[in-house]
């Protein structure tokens, strides 16, 4: 039985479709990431699978049972880290953890002992009673990750666990959501960072605008692109006399940054020389030259039509770093 | 469902109503500026009035008291209740500013459990300003005139009054989830008490304000709680509190659970 089945998922705010009809299935023991870049609807829809917010269309059931209709049985079976930890910043680390188990239903002195577990798993113990204000970013992800673990769930809920964390605590969390998984644990987690998809997720579902665009295992989605690119870093001469001269050596891809020029090549390093040349006669010079293979990006922009990696590289900006 | 199962599904309700009790006493008394200002302004405000209108107990038509302190106990003990409530509404705002509210909704757990949780906490913070305003009446001067009885009579409607209030201040939260909003009712609760009997008897207040305070449930309340401590207790002015206790609360209760439907609905 799949863990998580949707059909014609919708949400309206108003006059708003964020979420416009998706259709997924998420097997037992899949880490399925949604990637997708900040408003595509990924939060949305972990609401409405969480039983936070009501669909306005559609039916979707996670573990079995009815979103809508079998909402206690759905909260149940789930463990829900949402986005920016949802932590009470006066309350000390093991008291959260003995809320959340009381909270599941999990007798005081069993809740005490996956307390003390947990902690030492997400390596907190040392924290345990420190209040969670003190907490960096890093800690409190972990922190949300644990307490989203006490009652053991048949189905996790991840939303962008690792959005602003510095590299360090993004694989730790990474190495986390595995060795879950590796016990059984479906993984639902949405990201907007194409790595993060890419390492983690045996199965990714592409939404923009409120729509799901693709899905698959990441290599069939890469495979599905084909071929591999060459990405440029102009030394002087503008991108635009750049690509007109690179138009008949392959498919232009919109520029990245709106720096680098990005060139589909069908015969992959056998064609640098011939767009080394092209340039070289053009009197245009190269800074840096990439034989870059194709990613889940290449998938996003073949998908959309535009770059994911731009918008979560400027919100990794603005992200406060643990 | 047979009566083990009903029985074991309650004792879980209870315990998770506990814990998340427990933890907005703790969220309250960890987070001074939400306890201060409910034992701060009110004891700040009976020094003032006690200090400044003293003699107000020899106008003609003041019910028969020992000090103008013994008076205005009760109506001290109500406005820390007043503030307690609305305390207890802007700590329940911030939770669902802060995302906390989704952990306790994505939880197997009842809603009203959310709710009531909640209103523990400010019931403590209730009972905890009930005894700080006996201690200071006690200690400058002012006699219970029922006793150890009156005094407790006086703590259980401080405490629950302070619970039903809190209600309203939850449903607020709830609808609005804005910390500012309720915040911002602050001035509302010193109109609604002051238009009562808190600190002025009825019989000398001047229409339209003897009127509005002669029906505001909140006179009914006051006085359950100041007849023990100036007289004696009475089953009358006892009654009178319960019901206008429990009619704040029904609606307190009422409010919650539509707003608890909206924020279902509209995330």
């Amino acid at each position: 039985m799949p863990a998580i089945v949707v059909e014609g998922l919708e949400r309206a705010f108003g006059e708003v479709l964020a979420v416009q009809g998706i259709d997924l299935t998420v097997e037992e023991g899949e880490i399925y990431a949604f990637l997708g870049p900040n408003g595509a609807g990924k939060t949305t829809t972990v609401r409405m699978l969480t039983t936070l917010l009501l669909p306005t269309g559609g039916c979707a059931s996670v573990a079995g049972h009815d979103v809508v209709k079998e909402a206690r049985a759905v909260r149940s079976s789930i463990g829900v880290a949402l986005q920016e930890a949802a932590l009470d910043p006066l309350m000390t680390g093991r008291e959260l953890i003995r809320l959340q188990a009381t909270l599941q239903g999990i007798p005081t002195a069993e809740g005490r002992r996956r307390a003390d577990d947990l902690l030492d798993r997400v390596d907190l113990s040392g924290a345990a009673d420190r209040r969670v204000g003190t907490y960096s970013g890093g800690m409190q992800r972990r922190l949300d990750l644990a307490a989203a673990l006490v009652h053991e769930p048949k189905v996790l809920f991840l939303d962008e666990p690792t959005t602003g964390l510095d590299p360090v605590s993004r694989k730790t969390i990474w190495g986390e959501v595995r060795a879950l998984n590796d016990d059984g644990t479906t993984v639902f987690l949405t990201t907007q960072y194409l790595e993060e998809a890419d390492q983690l997720a045996d199965n990714v579902g592409i939404i923009d605008r409120g729509k799901i665009v693709a899905e698959g295992t990441p290599e069939s989605l890469k495979a599905e692109i084909g071929h591999p690119h060459i990405q440029l870093q102009l030394a002087e001469g503008s991108v635009v006399e750049a690509e007109a001269i690179l138009a008949p050596v392959g498919k232009l891809l919109p520029p990245k940054d709106g720096k680098k020029v990005l060139v589909e090549v069908e015969n992959g390093a056998a064609d640098i020389p011939r767009v080394v040349r092209a340039l070289d006669e053009a009197g245009i010079a190269v800074e840096s030259l990439e034989l870059v293979r194709p990613t889940l990006d290449d998938v996003f922009v073949e998908k959309t039509g535009y770059h994911l990696e731009d918008e979560s590289e400027e919100n990794a900006e603005k992200a406060p770093v643990a | 469902m047979d009566a083990h199962l009903l029985g074991s599904a309650l004792r879980t309700n209870l315990r998770i109503v506990r814990a998340l009790g427990m933890r907005s006493i703790r969220q309250t008394f960890r987070r001074p500026q939400l306890i201060a200002p409910i034992i701060v302004f009110p004891t700040l405000l009976l020094a003032i009035q006690t200090g400044g209108a003293g003699s107000a107990v020899e106008l003609p038509g003041f019910p028969p008291v020992q000090s103008f302190l013994q008076f205005m106990l009760a109506g001290a003990m109500m406005n820390a209740l007043m503030l307690a409530g609305n305390s207890g509404g802007i700590a329940l705002a911030v939770d669902i500013e802060m995302g906390f509210t989704d952990r306790l909704f994505s939880a197997p757990i009842p809603r009203f459990a959310i709710v009531l949780g909640r209103l523990a906490g400010t019931a403590a913070l209730g009972l905890f300003a009930s005894l700080w305003f006996l201690t200071i009446g006690l200690v400058f001067g002012a006699t219970i005139e029922s006793g150890v009885a009156g005094a407790l009579m006086a703590i259980v409607l401080v405490t629950a009054s302070a619970m039903a209030v809190g209600g309203i201040g939850a449903a607020i939260a709830l609808r609005t989830g804005s910390a500012s909003v309720v915040q911002g009712l602050f001035p509302l609760v010193l109109v609604v008490l002051f238009l009562s009997s808190a600190f002025f008897p009825q019989e000398l207040m001047i229409e339209p304000a003897k009127t509005i305070a002669k029906y505001n449930p909140l006179s009914f309340i006051v006085e359950g709680i100041r007849e023990p401590i100036i007289s004696g207790i009475n089953a009358s002015d006892t009654l009178d509190a319960v019901l206008a206790i429990l009619g704040i609360v029904v609606l307190g209760l009422l409010l919650s659970d539509r707003a608890l439907r909206h924020r279902l609905k509209v995330g």
